[in-house]
């Protein structure tokens, strides 16, 4: 009985980690689709980090005046789309250097937020605590406490798949989105082609900075979302700093998933799931170990992907035209 | 590539930075008007932080002796054509190289040894960090770019692991080392300056700042005077030309990381062995992405650096000023007008780039030859 009972725990215990690396991932799967919308046309994008920054700070800002969490995303997905196209102006019109633009975005949204938040809040940068109504709340799935309580699987239902908030399902579909768009239609194969042979895609009397541009708002878009999701749905308000690396950690999921979907979201949850594990391993001893290495636990992300992109395990290359800004022949 | 139109050198090298600068300072002076404060009021309480008040002139050089170091990480890199973002990581685990030296041998050794062993501790580690993207890069060709950032990250977790672990100091609750004893600290400018019985505002100002000229003088010699900058150069002006004179190209790569990451290790003999004295956590605070800003703003040269970091010096200074006299700004403007400056200068370079060489090909253009176009 003793035994049954420990093992029943333990299973919810590791149910409830795979919960949070959910809940974790859903930033990172939402930048990292972004990313691959931005890349792949040939854009080097590390604002990822100061879009969803940015778009934290409105959604709260604008959720807390206004009552409504849904203003909030849609405000915040209207600065980060602003962002991109600052970004785009900077590398395909002015054909600046990508890298550097992108810093500038990252430096002035940790400066704007705080000085914003300071001003209309007057909290040290934070956003009010938000209530109830001013975010995107769990949503039950229909039976979940009858179905819950089968053994074994109802714990599944209940914990992991049940009570998880609208921008997490959003998240998921956004991969499918994603892998649609850029298999399936015009705009996908032109979005490639002009990120491996821009001259291509001119020749065939498609406008290039047109292609570069709209990829760069549906990462915008996405973008928001994420940035929406961090202080008004996984946290209630916003706290300056919030995303803290969290784009970062986004762009080495996609290149760690090789700039594809599937491979974005798998290392997505790859990462989430370390961090939530890492989390739940916070001062515990583990046997032969000791006090568990959370900080190396953390850094894992990063360590895998430089491994992987040196070419240790696999090879991930990046789109060819990557960084280099179109001029068309004369 | 088309090149952008061409802008006589004065132009690009003392025009457009100031130019950049305005442009950032008004885009700032616009977001303090609508959060409703006086702009011009910020200023002048910027300025006054920065130069005016007693000691505020050593805070400004303190902060500049960091953006030195960075700055000067970033523009060596920056001639090889490699981008080096890593200058924060490389500053950090900088700072453990000059403290496990210290925490090693403070007890022992003389300041005239333990110091000069400090210094190189630092630079060797800066150097280890940006050594090894360059490696990955030359030889195993990952992006640059993207390994330094990781490597930002594997430091910082390196750090709180250390420091809140293995090199914390007994009995201690925060993440830092033990205080180093006195002959590990470099001595403060203000102490020389009463030993030699001039008058002199306490400031963390110390004889770092001294190093970092030198290293300026460093590397004007490396870039301009040396064999070993001749190829850095002809590296970043077109690595398959330089490989097909015989310069080993891959090497290079590696080396100019080393040199440019122990630039910025050296960013610690600062804060670690002039200021705090011990190796504490987040020491780094951004400046080595301050740094960037300061290369582009001073166009990759040392004379340039040091005044693009006696900007940001300034800036940095004025900016712990705002906190103190207004309740709606704080110094994180600071981050934006450097946000700004980085947008302005780098990013949106050909902005002001073009209309100006326009403008200059009008006025200076002489009449009878019709603009210096050929065919």
């Amino acid at each position: 009985m003793q035994e049954e009972g420990g093992v029943a725990d333990l299973w919810l215990q590791f149910l409830l980690t795979i919960d949070a690396t959910l809940r974790v991932a859903t930033p990172l799967i939402l930048c990292a689709m972004a990313g691959i919308f931005s890349e792949k046309s040939g854009i080097i994008d590390i604002s990822l980090e100061g879009k969803m920054l940015m778009s934290a700070f409105a959604a709260a800002a604008v959720a807390t005046l206004t009552s409504s969490a849904l203003a909030g995303l849609v405000t915040a997905i209207g600065v980060s789309v602003l962002l991109g196209l600052l970004h785009g102006l900077a590398s395909i019109t002015l054909r600046g250097n990508q890298v550097i633009s992108g810093l500038a975005i990252n430096i002035l949204a940790s400066g704007l937020t705080v000085t914003i938040g300071i001003a209309m809040f007057k909290q040290g940068g934070q956003t009010p605590n938000l209530s109830r109504a001013e975010r995107f709340r769990p949503i039950e799935l229909p039976f979940a406490e009858q179905i819950g309580n089968l053994p074994l699987i109802g714990p599944i239902y209940r914990e992991v798949i049940s009570g998880h908030n609208i921008l997490v399902w959003v998240a998921l579909a956004a991969v499918l989105f994603t892998a649609f768009i850029l298999t399936r239609t015009r705009f996908g194969l032109r979005l490639r082609a002009v990120g491996e042979k821009p001259e291509a895609l001119d020749s065939a009397g498609v406008s290039v900075a047109k292609t570069r541009y709209l990829a760069l708002i549906v990462a915008g878009v996405l973008c928001g979302m994420a940035g929406a999701y961090l202080s008004t749905a996984h946290g209630s308000g916003f706290v300056r700093e919030m995303t803290a690396g969290k784009g970062y950690i986004a762009l080495a999921a996609m290149i760690f998933g090789k700039w594809q979907p599937r491979g974005a979201l798998l290392a997505c949850l790859l990462f989430g799931f370390l961090e939530a594990v890492a989390s739940r391993l916070q001062g515990v001893d583990v046997p032969l170990i000791g006090e568990a290495p959370v900080d190396l636990i953390l850094a894992l992300p990063y360590l895998l992907t430089v491994i992987l992109l040196a070419g240790f395990v696999g090879k991930a290359m990046p789109p060819r035209a990557i960084g280099e800004p179109y001029v068309k022949e004369r | 590539m088309s090149a952008p139109p061409a802008l006589p050198r004065w132009a690009d090298v003392g025009l457009i930075p100031l130019i950049n600068v305005l442009a950032a300072l008004i885009v700032s002076g616009v977001v303090v008007t609508i959060i409703g404060e006086n702009p011009f009021e910020a200023m002048m309480v910027m300025i006054k932080g920065a130069f005016v008040y007693k000691g505020s002139l050593g805070y400004t050089l303190y902060y500049a002796t960091n953006f030195i170091f960075t700055g000067l990480a970033v523009a060596v890199a920056f001639h090889a054509m490699l981008f080096n973002i890593g200058g924060e990581g490389q500053a950090y685990l900088g700072g453990l190289g000059a403290g496990l030296v210290c925490l090693m041998f403070d007890s022992m050794l003389p300041a005239l040894v333990l110091i000069p062993l400090a210094i190189m501790a630092s630079a060797g580690f800066g150097a280890i960090w940006g050594a090894i993207p360059g490696y990955l890069q030359a030889k195993r060709g990952s992006h640059i770019v993207i390994t330094t950032i990781m490597f930002n990250f594997l430091a910082a977790s390196i750090m709180v692991w250390l420091l809140a672990g293995r090199l914390k100091a007994p009995g201690q609750m925060s993440p830092e080392t033990r205080s180093f004893s006195p002959n590990a600290e470099l001595p403060f400018i203000h102490d020389i300056a009463n030993a030699l019985g001039m008058e002199m505002a306490r400031s963390p100002l110390n004889l770092s700042f001294v190093v970092a000229l030198l290293a300026c003088v460093g590397v004007w010699i490396l870039i301009w005077r040396s064999r070993l900058g001749y190829a850095i150069r002809a590296t970043g002006h077109s690595a398959g030309a330089a490989q097909y004179a015989g310069i080993p190209v891959s090497t290079i790569i590696i080396i100019t990381m080393a040199i440019s990451g122990g630039l910025a290790g050296m960013m610690a003999i600062n804060e670690i062995l002039g200021v705090q004295h011990r190796t504490i956590l987040g020491f780094t605070s951004g400046y080595g992405f301050t740094g960037i800003a300061v290369a582009l703003m001073g166009r990759n040269h040392p004379v340039g650096i040091v005044l693009a970091s006696l900007l940001f010096g300034a800036l940095y200074q004025g900016g712990a000023e705002l906190d103190f006299e207004f309740s709606t700004i704080t110094r994180e403007m600071v981050l934006l007008i450097q946000g700004l400056i980085i947008l302005f200068s780098g990013g949106l370079a050909y902005m002001f780039n073009r209309p100006l060489a326009h403008f200059l090909g009008f006025l200076l253009t002489p009449r009878h030859a019709g603009g210096g176009r050929r065919g």
